[in-house]
């Protein structure tokens, strides 16, 4: 599917080019040793600059989802799903994303979900796929 | 009227339409001089200016005028202005206003919001849209997975109400309903003619559970509200309607990580601010850009529970015209037109100085609740007649 590309800066580019090494990278404050997102060089939590990008589960639980049907571009197929997963061992750090590789309608809240990463031009757009 | 207070002393609106050949300034315009007209003032007692968002280059249709434009354009000598997307909502530009003439910054101030993004979508060239060849800020978090419209995050949100709660899309049709209900009783909303059920769930779906009718369209307009302060009040031919107590709150403004609505925060907070209750609310309007922003206002400023909202509202009786709570008399977003947020002030003054004509609520109204946003930013304001 057609996909807007971020535009890759020093701040977020470990989280839009880990999937390269198959990791989910999200920032991590060493000080207090909590995870945040978006990326910024100072953790929300603690004011600590001493911060870096770290690799997460890669796994995760949907938080909440909705089935998109408007074609906002002439191109798009639907419906897909758009989901907010809430990251294994990142607590309080949520991703928007699509659920690929399953039926839409078989999305539901609660799902355990594992992150596969898609690869456009510089990107590696991490989705996820449903786990038994 | 109580000096230290600030009141709202005039309103005025321009048509509403799609794809209006009148210049957006000219709209503006228009609802200043109604505005102007009905207050009794004069351009030259004018000292303020706010607005949402301010002139946004990038995105013309969104926001064509800015404070600068109209301050220009008709002469007005500002000692106070503000104009920015960076406040707690639409009705943060009036909390801004009300905010400065309690402090003697300025006496009778015009807020406004202007909307052209029919307009611009038929005049390409004029208003371009923006064009990016990636996306950066808070739109990498959303666009990269085809999260484009607010439609899809205010969605999720929704979901978790069925999920949780169990919505029905029977409940949440009620919004709409109503909004076209009472739509059809304003003679300047956009659509006139009132929704059924059947056509209701019929309608192709947007975003689940959002289908095409809890959606606001784009429109063309300008909407203006007078902001005096309580020692200029007396300059003012009309009924003055007194901001009895505002609120304002952000939840992370990146969509994805606010953990709930805007407004479960910024609805207590409003309590707060008064010894009114929600029992002496005599009007709700509510901010429905999508009809479920409304539904979870209901819940924030606890008129029903958190989770109560489909069935608070079903059937819809209860904030029907003539019911117990009447909600979005003018016919909301979904109804009137994407006003974006000033439609709802505009509204709650109309109804508190009995002018509503066709869709005015019996009885002595004399509080009203307006609100805007509810996702991850949220103002209210309370409106009372004294």
């Amino acid at each position: 599917m057609s996909r807007a590309l971020p535009r890759l800066d020093s701040i977020n580019r470990d989280f839009w080019t880990g999937g390269a090494e198959g990791e989910l990278r999200i920032h991590h404050c060493n000080d207090c040793n909590q995870f945040f997102h978006p990326p910024r060089p100072v953790c929300r939590h603690c004011l600590s600059e001493n911060v870096a990008a770290k690799a997460v589960a890669g796994t995760g639980v949907v938080d909440t989802f909705t089935l998109n049907y408007q074609k906002w571009h002439p191109k798009m197929e639907v419906p897909f799903a758009i989901a907010r997963v809430e990251l294994d061992g990142a607590p309080g750090v949520y991703l928007t994303t699509n659920i690929i590789n399953c039926d839409p309608q078989q999305v539901d809240i609660g799902d355990k979900v594992k992150v596969i990463f898609e690869q456009q031009d510089d990107v590696h757009i991490p989705l996820f796929e449903k786990i038994d | 009227m109580s000096v230290n207070e600030a009141y709202i002393t005039g309103i005025g609106q321009s048509q509403i339409g799609v794809k209006l050949d009148r210049h957006p300034l000219l709209l503006t315009v228009d609802a200043v001089k109604e505005a102007l007209a009905e207050s009794g003032l004069t351009i030259g007692q004018i000292d303020g200016v706010s607005t949402y968002p301010g002139r946004v280059p990038q995105m013309l249709g969104f926001s064509p005028v800015g404070a600068d434009d109209l301050i220009d354009a008709l002469g007005i000598k500002a000692k106070w202005y503000a104009g920015g997307g960076e406040i707690t909502s639409q009705l943060g530009a009036i909390v801004a206003a009300a905010t400065a003439v309690k402090a003697g910054l300025a006496r009778h101030v015009i807020c406004f919001r202007t909307v052209y993004e029919a307009g611009a979508t038929a005049k390409p060239d004029e208003y371009p849209m923006m064009r990016r060849d990636r996306v950066d800020g808070g739109s990498q978090w959303t666009a990269p997975f085809n999260a484009i419209s607010a439609a899809n995050w205010v969605a999720q949100y929704a979901m978790r109400h069925v999920k949780k709660y169990g919505l029905t899309r029977e409940q949440l049709a009620q919004i709409a309903l109503t909004d076209r209900a009472h739509a059809a009783l304003n003679p300047r909303a956009l659509v006139r003619e009132p929704l059924t059920m059947d056509e209701y769930m019929s309608a192709r779906l947007v975003s689940t559970p959002l289908c095409l009718f809890d959606c606001d369209r784009y429109s063309d307009a300008s909407t203006v509200i007078i902001v005096s302060a309580g020692d200029a009040v007396d300059e003012v031919k009309c009924t003055p309607v007194r901001i009895a107590a505002m609120a304002g709150s952000v939840d992370r403004h990146s969509w994805d990580q606010a953990e709930w609505m805007a407004s479960y925060q910024t609805g207590p907070d409003l309590w707060k601010q008064t010894d009114y209750t929600a029992k002496d609310v005599d009007t709700v309007q509510l901010y429905d850009g999508f009809s479920f922003l409304a539904l979870t206002w209901l819940e924030a400023l606890g008129f029903c529970d958190i989770g109560e909202g489909g069935q608070f509202i079903e059937g819809g009786h209860r904030i029907a015209l003539d019911g117990e709570l009447p909600f979005n008399t003018f016919g909301g977003q979904i109804g009137a037109g994407r006003l974006h947020g000033f439609g709802f002030a505009h509204e709650a003054v109309t109804q508190l100085r009995g002018l509503g004509g066709d869709r005015q609520i019996k009885g002595d109204p004399k509080v009203a609740i307006a609100t805007s946003g509810g996702g991850p930013l949220a103002t209210a304001l309370l409106l009372a007649r004294d």
